[in-house]
């Protein structure tokens, strides 16, 4: 019986990010368009686009290889495991254990290795260029995500979610300098990660401005679907972390019942809800970037996470 | 029979090996099969009992001394786990090797100057092993350096390789030099060599700081550490494939075993001070072999410069090690030595399988250059299959076994708050992040490696007609790829076979962890951190296929094959594609203009010229032009100078004698 209950528990987390995910991206394109006094379209629209290149038939490469055509599958599988694996609505969930902080970065870099290499497959000139510049981004990207990682261990001993959830959620820790200087650098990574403004613009087709896009200009039909619901799914999986990590608060203890866990997922949903309005207002007032600027906005990710760890070096309380 | 004579025994089947290949060497096809058959018998019959003695034997030791060497030492020879570890990963490395070799070796068009020194070299890596005495030991070490120099130099005539085998020559005499330093402050004024006795003596802190030191250059030149380094992207590419990887995957591990063995075991207890220089060397050894990789268009020597990286990473996590042992946090410091060795079984694995894949392109293509391959995904499948598999192991992605071990180093990071002092406190997030930064630069380089090589379109014609290998080649290369994914799923029973070596070395050992629910690996506590391959890869797999299924039976399967879109225009030139040094070109620009001073030049044509437009990239190896060619400069100019001693009167040398015995008097007197 516990068991079934574990697996339902965990069933209803995978297929609730599943659902979730282009409900956020819809929402945060329109309170996008509202913000510039445009009408802009329904929030149910990214799915009505899934559905749509479901049924489209891939135009395909001539020259396009195995790889380019598994790439889809392997990506939005592996990011779909690790969205899974982040706690949502309660903690505790069956499976946390498989999977710390650092193998759902791990997974997110599967998935990205996978399509930087599909984006060479073609050997078209944009393929080339989203995939070195993915690259790059990941590799300035990771190491501040590291030192995320380890300021927020510090604080709660543990890189295991769960845990760091519930002791966040716990009275102790009281508001901490560390942990703000952490959660600024995440949501830097998470901008640089998604392909937000101002690193990226999702929305453009503006061809030297692009990186991720760029990647998956060859994409068509269902393949094409799945890359953009892995997209959708690793946005939410960002701001999922960043409430987790940070906002736990309403966050149901695994095993409370069904009557917490229905609290949980609507204090969840609402949280979700809040951070897609903040990550809309923030692109809305914010201009993208030249590539060459990024280094140093993630160099201040770096930075910031590296100065969160000192100050819990030099006291456990700050 | 003792195990270690078995082991011995397996040696001598090489060494009458390598004569056989002498006498052999008229007739090529028979001798190649004949050598490598052989070769790879006696690698397997030592891997097996090497293997088999760790398991079975935890903390024993079997030791056996022949009455050859000097005649007051005679050559003490000794199994124990660590031994027997590193031989499991010689001879592993070595039947692979020689497996690859039945195929990739018919290519050969010198085989009497690879067939009789490929059984040495692996027989004298396997002797470096096993030494329990300082004299037997560097002279096992100087017959795998001479050895593997010879095939270093088997393609003399190809342009480069000369230079690459004697600036190899150099820097091995140089490594030698220190570690025979280092072994004379070892065995002090006494002067007892063997290594029971060193291990019994009590060697003073600055000593102690000494022989660490001296280890790094001795060590550390063979393993190729920063700077020390500049040979082996030289060298190592310049072998046949199959000696490449013998060299990248397996000597590079010799040369860790020397530090281990002699820092770990001889030196006893560290100064926690010493493990900084390692901490700090190692990051940046692991940071900058990866850039230099990434400016790399030869494949072979991208290759090279990755070991470069993955021997930082090494030593990365032994300074770890050092840093807790020194503060008694045995623990934490099993965990990051056991995630050094399994580092260095994991390297072993992809790096051998990588540079044969290297090997194959090269017997397919004739071409080491990525900026002439391409495509070869379409005419290469196997091949393809098992060097993407190595690429993703490389990159440290899970599910694969590379993953694990940074997995393990980055948990051993996090441990680090319990270090009482504040330089390795605050030195060891850094590193943390450095470490970090290197895992995410070899994902692109290896993005870049296989991307360039293997899809795209093809850049020569070379590529465009290349046909897959023969099976032997294609076998060896399969099995070390159902490795690197079986060590990456399997992390438990790995972790556990290594745990005899940590509890003989720190004497103490990570929890079991085979017996965990569902083959979990739970380091330190479960609620600190844990990590299951097994599921991650289940999970993938799983819902991957629900999907695939799903859209197969609900969304639409039509595909259309067309020409590749490019946003409306795609040049039918393959030199149009992105090549080697274009992908590279963002992060050039972003860690090269320091450390590289790297800079491009733009040529345009003037105005209705129709002259292409050229790039130039102009990249400067820091280290050979502000240490290595002042050095040789100077050495040069000294050397000129001197020259004129040589032609002295006779009268002349007879004052130089006399002023020398003159001189050493007064020493003397002034001295006592």
């Amino acid at each position: 019986m516990v068991v079934i209950s574990d697996i339902l528990v965990q069933g209803i987390q995978m297929l609730l990010v599943f659902l979730l995910a282009p409900l956020l991206t819809g929402f945060v394109r329109k309170v996008k368009a509202r913000l510039l006094r445009r009408r802009g379209p329904s929030v149910l629209q990214p799915y009505r686009d899934l559905l749509r290149l479901l049924r489209k038939e891939v135009v395909l490469a001539d020259n396009a290889s195995w790889l380019f055509r598994a790439t889809p599958y392997v990506t939005f599988a592996a990011i779909w495991v690790a969205a899974a694996l982040v706690p949502t609505f309660a903690t505790g969930l069956l499976f946390n254990w498989t999977a710390d902080l650092i193998v759902i970065v791990a997974l997110l870099g599967t998935a990205r290795f996978f399509l930087a290499l599909a984006g060479m497959d073609v050997g078209t000139a944009f393929g080339g260029i989203g995939s070195s510049r993915e690259v790059m981004i990941a590799a300035l990207a990771e190491p501040a995500m590291l030192l995320i990682v380890f300021c927020v261990a510090l604080v709660a001993g543990s890189t295991q979610l769960s845990t760091v959830a519930n002791f966040i959620a716990s009275s102790q820790t009281g508001l901490r300098v560390s942990l703000g200087m952490a959660m600024i650098a995440l949501v830097i990574v998470a901008l640089a990660e998604n392909a937000r403004i101002p690193v990226d613009n999702p929305a453009t087709h503006l061809e030297l401005t692009m990186v991720h896009e760029a990647m998956i200009l060859e994409y068509s039909g269902r393949h094409l679907a799945m890359i953009e619901f892995g997209a959708f799914l690793k946005l939410l999986l960002y701001v999922s972390l960043i409430v987790c990590l940070f906002f736990p608060w309403g966050i149901a203890i695994f095993g409370a019942g069904p009557l917490s866990y229905v609290v949980g997922a609507g204090v969840y949903v609402l949280k979700v809800g809040f951070a897609g309005f903040l990550l809309a207002l923030f692109e809305t007032a914010t201009a993208k970037m030249r590539v060459f600027r990024v280094p140093q906005f993630l160099g201040a990710a770096l930075m910031l996470g590296l100065l969160g760890t000192l100050l819990l070096f030099v006291s456990k309380s700050l | 029979m003792a195990a270690v004579a078995v082991q011995l025994w397996c040696v001598a089947a090489l060494l009458g090996t390598a004569v056989v290949a002498v006498a052999l060497s008229r007739s090529r096809q028979l001798a190649t099969t004949l050598i490598y058959g052989a070769t790879m018998l006696a690698c397997a019959v030592a891997m097996i009992g090497a293997g088999r003695w760790l398991l079975d034997h935890p903390g024993g030791a079997s030791e056996l001394t022949l009455p050859i060497g000097l005649p007051w030492l005679g050559a003490h020879f000794r199994l124990d786990a660590l031994a027997a570890f590193f031989l499991v990963v010689v001879n592993l490395g070595g039947a692979a090797a020689s497996l690859y070799g039945v195929g990739y070796g018919r290519h050969e068009h010198a085989p009497h100057r690879v067939l009789p020194f490929f059984p040495a070299f692996l027989a004298g890596m396997n002797l470096v092993v096993l030494a329990d005495d300082a004299f037997s030991y560097l002279l096992c070490w100087e017959f795998m350096s001479l050895a593997s120099w010879a095939l270093v130099m088997a393609h003399h005539r190809e342009s480069g390789n000369t230079r690459a085998g004697y600036v190899y020559l150099v820097m091995a005499s140089f490594g030698t030099l220190a570690l025979l330093l280092a072994f004379g402050f070892l065995a002090g004024p006494a002067g007892d060599y063997g290594f029971a006795a060193i291990r019994a003596a009590a060697h003073s802190p600055s000593a102690a700081t000494l022989v660490l030191i001296l280890m790094l250059l001795g060590a550390g030149s063979k393993a190729g550490l920063v700077p020390l380094h500049v040979w082996l992207p030289l060298a190592h590419p310049a072998a046949p494939s199959h000696v490449s990887a013998l060299m990248s995957g397996v000597m590079t591990k010799v040369a860790i075993y020397g530090f281990i063995r002699v820092v770990f075991d001889l030196l006893g207890p560290p100064d926690w001070s010493s493990s900084g220089i390692v901490l700090v060397l190692g990051g940046a050894t692991a940071v900058m072999g990866i850039l230099y990789a990434l400016m790399e268009k030869d494949l072979k020597r991208l290759l090279a410069y990755s070991t470069i990286e993955n021997v930082g990473i090494i030593f990365v996590s032994l300074g770890l090690a050092l840093a807790f042992q020194a503060n008694g946090q045995a623990l934490p410091a099993s965990l990051a030595f056991t995630a050094a060795l399994f580092h260095v079984l994991n390297h072993s694995f992809f790096k051998t399988l990588l540079f044969f894949g290297a090997g194959a392109v090269l017997t397919a293509t004739g071409e080491r250059d990525m900026d002439k391959l391409g495509g070869l995904i379409h005419r290469m499948p196997v091949t393809s299959v098992v060097f993407l598999v190595g690429c993703v192991a490389i990159s440290a992605l899970p599910p694969f076994n590379g993953f694990v071990s940074e997995w393990l180093i980055f948990q051993a990071v996090l441990q680090s708050p319990s270090l009482p002092q504040w330089g390795l406190k605050i030195m060891v997030p850094a590193i943390g992040a450095l470490l970090a930064l290197a895992a995410a630069l070899a994902a692109a380089c290896f993005v870049k490696a296989y991307g360039i090589s293997f899809l795209s379109r093809p850049r020569s014609a070379a590529a465009e007609t290349a046909h897959e290998v023969d099976g032997f080649s294609l076998a060896a290369m399969a099995i070390l790829a159902a490795l690197c994914l079986l060590a990456g799923v399997l992390p438990g029973v790995v972790i556990d076979a290594l745990s005899p070596i940590a509890v003989e070395i720190l004497g103490h050992r990570l929890a079991p962890q085979s017996g965990l629910a569902w083959l979990s690996i739970v380091p330190i506590a479960e609620s600190k951190g844990s990590y299951n391959g097994l599921l991650v890869l289940v999970f993938i797999a799983v819902s991957a296929s629900l999907l695939f299924g799903a859209i197969y039976a609900y969304a639409s399967h039509a595909v259309r094959r067309v020409p590749a879109w490019g946003c409306g225009f795609t040049d039918p030139a393959p030199a149009a594609q992105y090549s080697a040094a274009g992908f590279a070109q963002p992060i050039r620009r972003v860690f090269g203009t320091l450390l590289f001073h790297a800079s491009d030049h733009v040529t345009m044509p003037a105005p209705g010229d129709i002259a292409p437009a050229r790039l130039r990239i102009e990249l400067h190896d820091l280290v050979w032009e502000r240490v290595y060619a002042p050095l040789v400069g100077a050495v040069g100019y000294t050397a000129n100078r001197l020259d004129r001693l040589q032609l002295l009167t006779i009268r002349g040398y007879l004052s130089l004698v006399f002023a020398t015995l003159v001189t050493l008097l007064l020493v003397l007197a002034i001295w006592s």
